[in-house]
């Protein structure tokens, strides 16, 4: 331990703990952009600096480490004065139309200007631009960039794909695709994790929104909308509401509201996955030595681009399961549309995803089987609902309640789980043990597999079977534990991965929060859930039920494998 | 009203000269991997800076071609404007009234030559090629040592720890302690501040304070098996990295001992037998089957060995010299540098009381034949070059340390012939004077001078004019040979159309320094494992100690400081002595922690294995 004055105040630490959190420990604000705990703290942006007694140089607090009996001034006019004129080099190059920017209301290098009272800038403002094709999933603003390195970072050291590069040196040094590629060309997966770690507006996801309201208008077309578990872990974030006041029914009126005609649940299509995934997986634990295994979840689509790039020989191991929001598509406009006696052709089916890379993801050919175009027609983020809210001027607070239409608002507590880490695992297992003991288990028996941790493995019985799993989140831990089993260190049965740490909780298309990771915290807001649903079970789901007997027959059935599964060994990127 | 007045610099021309030497001190560290596009228009802006404004090609010209360097950095340069810019030097060079303009475009056509895919690159993608190295200590050493690392464990007193370190880079820390010609320090960032860190005084500290330290533990063995012809610093490097991969080694030397040159071409003084012997040690301990006295092509046969290995590493070195080609040549007493040397290298040293000796070179060889002479009992010691003291290829402090120990410095001589007493024996070498002539490859070609030639009285005289390679036994079994005498191998140490057959060291790369053969070493070590399809990874398991306070201000450099050269030139003892405590200290804290502060903290601040 360490003991230093910050301020005036003695403060105690663990050796190796930098200046800045140090500070924050005492409940001492130190303004920071570039910085990123444990993950880019490179002192580049300056905004830090704090006076350290005996040193002729202002440090940069978030990686010098405290030395016992430093002295720290984090606020004298030395400080303050440079904090504000780094801040005014930075906004020289910053392209400040904040007006027409997604990041306004929510842009540190904002909030740093407003709170230091930059008001005239002593230099001229020369961002550099770029051109980017504005019909990518991921849209990059180099006029934006601050080159505070945070997206390198995170896809270095937590994603471990390598997609941002630094280019160039001097005054020239920018942020570019990796190997001067096209982003479409370089790998990416579209994770969004350097989205929701940009703390300006220079990366972003394509807002669709005004595609969805233009679809609402239109008279000829009716409007489905289906919401992603995780969606509902994070929606009223940024209306300030707390995460009980942020419930689903309040949700789904939100919704109603906007003006979908249809407002259901991906819930309903998450259950009806285990029922297939599920089937899939047990019939390739009956058939030894038949398919590749250990099978792979294969919802998340960050994760299956991930296999496409780095191991094409692997996506064999994928199940053959389409995605909860892709089965939902596919279910709408065939099953809903006959139920309901519409041409599919008329359906507009949009999903909300806590996903950039399900903008991707819905415009693959392979995955769309139901013949009426797109059977997810477009793919949102939970933070362009948010900004369809605000668009339509709706208070959440004060909407009323709402609950989901029938017959594809129905989902369980397995289903809830999917938007966190484990849960599409949980989920899956409760339903094989009944479908292999043809009982069901205590619905907690296979919690072993929640938590943060960025690779878990447990071993579950269920009757005669023993079942070896794994779970990993972000992609970083997805390449450790895929070296792994290539190398024959470690055998599994079944693998759960999600390309975002956490899961979708903490997923790219998530609101954005400086300096916070939300994904645990939302992914408890699902547990609970969980708990309190009708059911835990996904073979309970009486509408996946209903749609079985009036339609698809059973799990795995012709049918089921047309509209549900997609050949994914054999599909290019 | 004075008529004249004395010159005397006002204050602001001392700030313009300071201003100078700060540049000065900038264009030597000269950072690894900054945009090369940029630093050209850089240098324009300078010339601009210096130019006097008079003439159209200078002003104007020079102030267009930085514009359009600017055009292409902004990635708004088309393939006109590439012209352009060649076709406006050209006119510049041509038209230029004075060396200003002239040598600024002839400069900005060699760029656009020498870096024209950085160019392109700017042009047709609008984006940089260049890569930014982060601490320019490590990415300038050829072993690419872990320098800011060991100096904070010797800060801390870790030596120990600060061998294990070097070790993961490079086998021979009590070597290169002593004798490396730490190419680190030339780019030390601390350059732009005072001086470089010392960095070889630093290694020597850790060594000598550390003791003995045992290697590293083998990983489990592979099965392959790796022969090594030549157990010298490159031989030796392979050798360590290969066996600790876990791979089966036998080395074979010629000669009574190993070391290579170490021992048969560095003096005693320079490189004391107990630190050679150490590293070596240290090398052989982990297991490495060791023959000396095996000679390849005499004892055993190359396509033997090729026949019994996996993998082979040729590493025979360059222990064979270069002739003056002049009568008299083949005189008695007269012999090469690597003979006097290498006898040394055995101990079997040779009489020279009271005899004049002359050499002849400029090169660190020629320095430690002149000065093994002196210490041999010689009368008097010359050494005969045919350029300028300046033009030397030896290093400042070889020929400061050969002058103060007597040895006489005779330049702008070329020998021309040795002449011969009745006996046979050499009596006198027979020069003629020189005069600087055009430069050529960075140093003016000697020309004869309108001059008489000259005699210099020569007892012995000692060739140490370059070293040869003696290769005829691998030439027979089809390993081919360059123009320049050198075995051909690619940057990766493979021998073309051999599988599995490496070479390095001098042999590939013509006399080089001790820390490149150590870097060829390494290079053949990891791609030999490449070969048998394996990726065993030489991995860093010490921990550094964090970067602490910066230091800021001038502190000046402790240098290595010399036995008196009245004393020293008497035995063969080492002349230099090791850093005190508190110099030792002072240097640590003199580093400016590059892996942590600036791109360090961002990007390569560190590599864990290789």
């Amino acid at each position: 331990m360490v003991t230093l004055t910050i301020d005036g105040r003695k403060v105690t630490v663990k050796e190796g703990t930098t200046i800045l959190e140090a500070a924050r420990q005492a409940g001492i604000k130190i303004p920071t952009l570039c910085y990123l705990k444990d993950i880019n703290q490179i002192g580049a942006c300056r905004v830090c600096v704090v006076e350290v007694e005996g040193r002729d140089q202002l440090a940069a607090s978030c990686n010098a480490p405290c030395e016992d009996g430093m002295v720290v001034r984090t606020n004298t006019q030395r400080v303050r004065d440079t904090r504000r004129l780094n801040v005014e080099m930075i906004l020289s190059k910053h392209n400040s139309s904040c007006t027409s920017c997604v990041r306004s209301g929510n842009c540190t290098l904002q909030t740093l200007a407003r709170d230091m009272n930059v008001l005239e800038l002593p230099f001229p403002i020369k961002p550099i631009y770029r051109e980017w094709d504005h019909s990518y999933p991921l849209i990059r603003d180099m006029s934006k960039c601050v080159n505070c390195m945070r997206c390198v970072s995170v896809c270095d050291k937590v994603q471990d794909m390598h997609v941002w590069d630094v280019t160039g040196t001097g005054a020239r040094t920018a942020v570019a695709v990796r190997d001067r590629k096209d982003i479409m060309d370089a790998g990416c997966t579209f994770c969004g994790q350097c989205i929701t770690h940009c703390p300006v507006g220079a990366l972003r996801a394509r807002d669709d929104t005004l595609k969805v309201f233009d679809a609402i208008a239109d008279p000829d077309k009716i409007t489905v909308v289906q919401v992603a578990p995780a969606v509902r872990a994070a929606w009223g974030e940024d209306f300030g509401m707390s995460r009980d006041e942020a419930s689903v029914p309040r949700m789904v009126a939100v919704l109603k509201a906007i003006g979908f005609d249809y407002v259901f649940d991906t819930d309903f299509s998450a259950d009806l996955t285990i029922m297939e995934e599920g089937s899939e997986f047990i019939e390739r634990m009956t058939h030894p030595g038949e398919y590749p295994m250990p099978m792979f979840t294969s919802c998340c689509p960050g994760w299956v681009r991930y296999v496409k790039i780095r191991h094409p020989e692997l996506a064999g191991n994928l199940s053959t399961a389409k995605s909860p929001q892709q089965m939902f598509g596919a279910v709408t406009k065939s099953y809903f549309a006959k139920k309901i006696g519409v041409d599919p052709e008329k359906i507009f089916c949009v999903s909300v995803m806590p996903c950039t890379a399900k903008k991707y993801e819905c415009a693959v050919e392979a995955v769309n089987d139901a013949g009426a175009g797109r059977d997810v027609d477009l793919s949102i983020t939970t933070r362009e609902f948010v900004r369809m809210t605000k668009a339509c001027q709706i208070d959440p607070m004060t909407i009323g309640e709402a609950e989901f239409d029938d017959p594809l608002g129905e989902g369980t507590g397995a289903a809830v789980i999917f938007g966190t880490t484990g849960g599409v695992m949980e989920a899956a297992l409760r339903s094989a043990y009944f479908l292999i003991t043809g009982e069901n288990p205590d619905a907690d028996a296979f919690s072993g597999v929640r938590g943060l941790d960025g690779w878990k493995e447990r071993t579950f019985k269920a009757g005669d079977i023993t079942v070896r799993t794994a779970v990993a989140n972000g992609l970083g831990n997805a390449t450790k534990l895929i070296d792994a089993i290539q190398s024959g260190k470690v055998h599994y049965d079944f693998v759960e991965i999600m390309a975002c740490p956490t899961g979708c909780g903490g997923g790219g298309g998530q609101p954005i929060e400086e300096g916070k990771e939300l994904g645990g915290a939302r992914g408890q807001k699902l547990y609970a859930l969980d708990r309190t649903s009708h059911t835990r079970f996904s073979h309970e789901n009486s509408c996946v039920q209903r749609l079985y007997e009036e339609y698809l027959g059973a799990p795995l059935s012709h049918e089921a494998h047309h509209l549900l599964h997609t050949d994914i060994k054999e599909w290019k990127l | 009203m004075s008529r004249l007045r004395i010159y005397t610099p006002d204050k602001s021309q001392a700030i313009v000269d300071n201003l100078y030497e700060n540049l000065q001190h900038r264009i030597e560290v000269a950072p690894q991997g900054n945009c090369p596009v940029e630093l050209t228009d850089a240098f324009l802006r300078l010339c601009l800076a210096q130019s006097c404004g008079k003439c159209v090609p200078c002003r104007v010209g020079l102030t267009q071609l930085s514009a359009l360097v600017e055009k292409i950095l902004e990635g708004e340069g088309t393939a006109q404007d590439m012209m352009i810019l060649e076709k406006a030097s050209h006119a510049i060079v041509d038209s230029s009234d004075c060396a200003i303009g002239r040598e600024a475009a002839r400069t900005v056509l060699e760029c656009l030559k020498g870096f024209r895919d950085d160019f392109m690159s700017h042009l047709n993608t609008g984006r940089c090629m260049s890569s930014f190295s982060a601490v320019p200590c490590v990415s300038f050493c050829p072993a690419h040592v872990d320098i800011p690392g060991y100096i904070a464990l010797v800060r801390a007193g870790r030596y120990a720890d600060a061998v294990r370190l070097i070790r993961e880079d490079n086998p021979f820390p009590s070597v290169c302690g002593l004798i490396c010609e730490h190419p680190c320090e030339n780019h030390c960032r601390r350059n732009i501040m005072d001086a470089s860190v010392n960095i070889r005084g630093l290694k020597r500290v850790a060594v000598e304070r550390a003791g003995h330290v045992d290697a590293p533990k083998c990983a489990p063995p592979t099965g392959k098996t790796v022969a090594v012809i030549g157990g010298g610093p490159t031989g030796l490097t392979a050798a360590y990295y290969l066996a600790l991969m876990g791979h089966s080694v036998t080395v074979y030397e010629r000669r009574k001992k190993f070391g290579g040159m170490l021992r048969y071409g560095i003096p005693r003084y320079r490189l004391p037998a107990k630190f050679l012997d150490e590293d070596i040690n240290v090398i052989l301990s982990t297991g490495i089957e060791a023959h000396t006295n095996v000679e390849i092509g005499k004892d055993i046969s190359f396509s033997e060995i090729q026949e019994k290995f996996d993998g082979v590493y040729i590493a025979i070195g360059a222990h064979s010299y270069k002739k003056l080609n002049i009568p008299g040549e083949d005189a008695k007493n007269v012999m090469s540098a690597v003979e006097l040397l290498g006898a040394m290298g055995d101990e079997e040293p040779m009489d020279m009381t009271g005899k004049n000796v002359v050499v002849i070179g400029g090169g660190n060889v020629a320095m430690d034949a002149s000065r093994t002479a002196l210490r041999l009992g010689a009368k008097s010691v010359k050494v005969v070059y045919r350029r300028r003291q300046s033009d030397m290829t030896a290093l400042a402090a070889e020929i400061t340390g050969a002058i103060a120990e007597g040895v006489e410095l005779v330049t702008l001589q070329a020998p021309v012939a040795i002449l011969t007493d009745e006996s046979g024996a050499a009596r006198a070498v027979q020069v003629k004077p020189q005069i600087p002539g055009a430069y050529k490859g960075g140093r003016p070609t000697p020309m004869n001078a309108d001059l008489p030639e000259e005699e210099i009285p020569a007892d012995i005289v000692v060739v140490a004019i370059g070293q040869a390679i003696e290769f005829g036994h691998f030439a027979e079994a089809g390993i081919a040979a360059s123009r320049g005498g050198t075995l051909q191998a690619d940057t990766s140490g493979a021998v073309a159309g051999a599988n599995g057959i490496y070479a390095g060291g001098d042999c590939a790369s013509g006399p080089a320094t001790v820390i490149k053969a150590i870097e060829a070493g390494k290079t053949a070590a990891a791609n030999i494992d490449e070969y048998f399809g394996l990726h065993s990874e030489i991995a860093f398991d010490v921990d550094i100690p964090q970067a602490l306070s910066k230091v800021r201000g001038a502190s000046g450099r402790c240098n290595m400081t010399d036995r008196p050269a009245a004393e020293r030139v008497h035995d063969f003892d080492l002349i230099e002595y090791c850093m005190t405590d508190e110099q030792a200290h002072q240097e640590c804290t003199r580093c400016l922690r590059c892996d942590h502060f600036g791109y360090g903290s961002f990007r390569g601040g560190r590599k864990e294995a290789w």
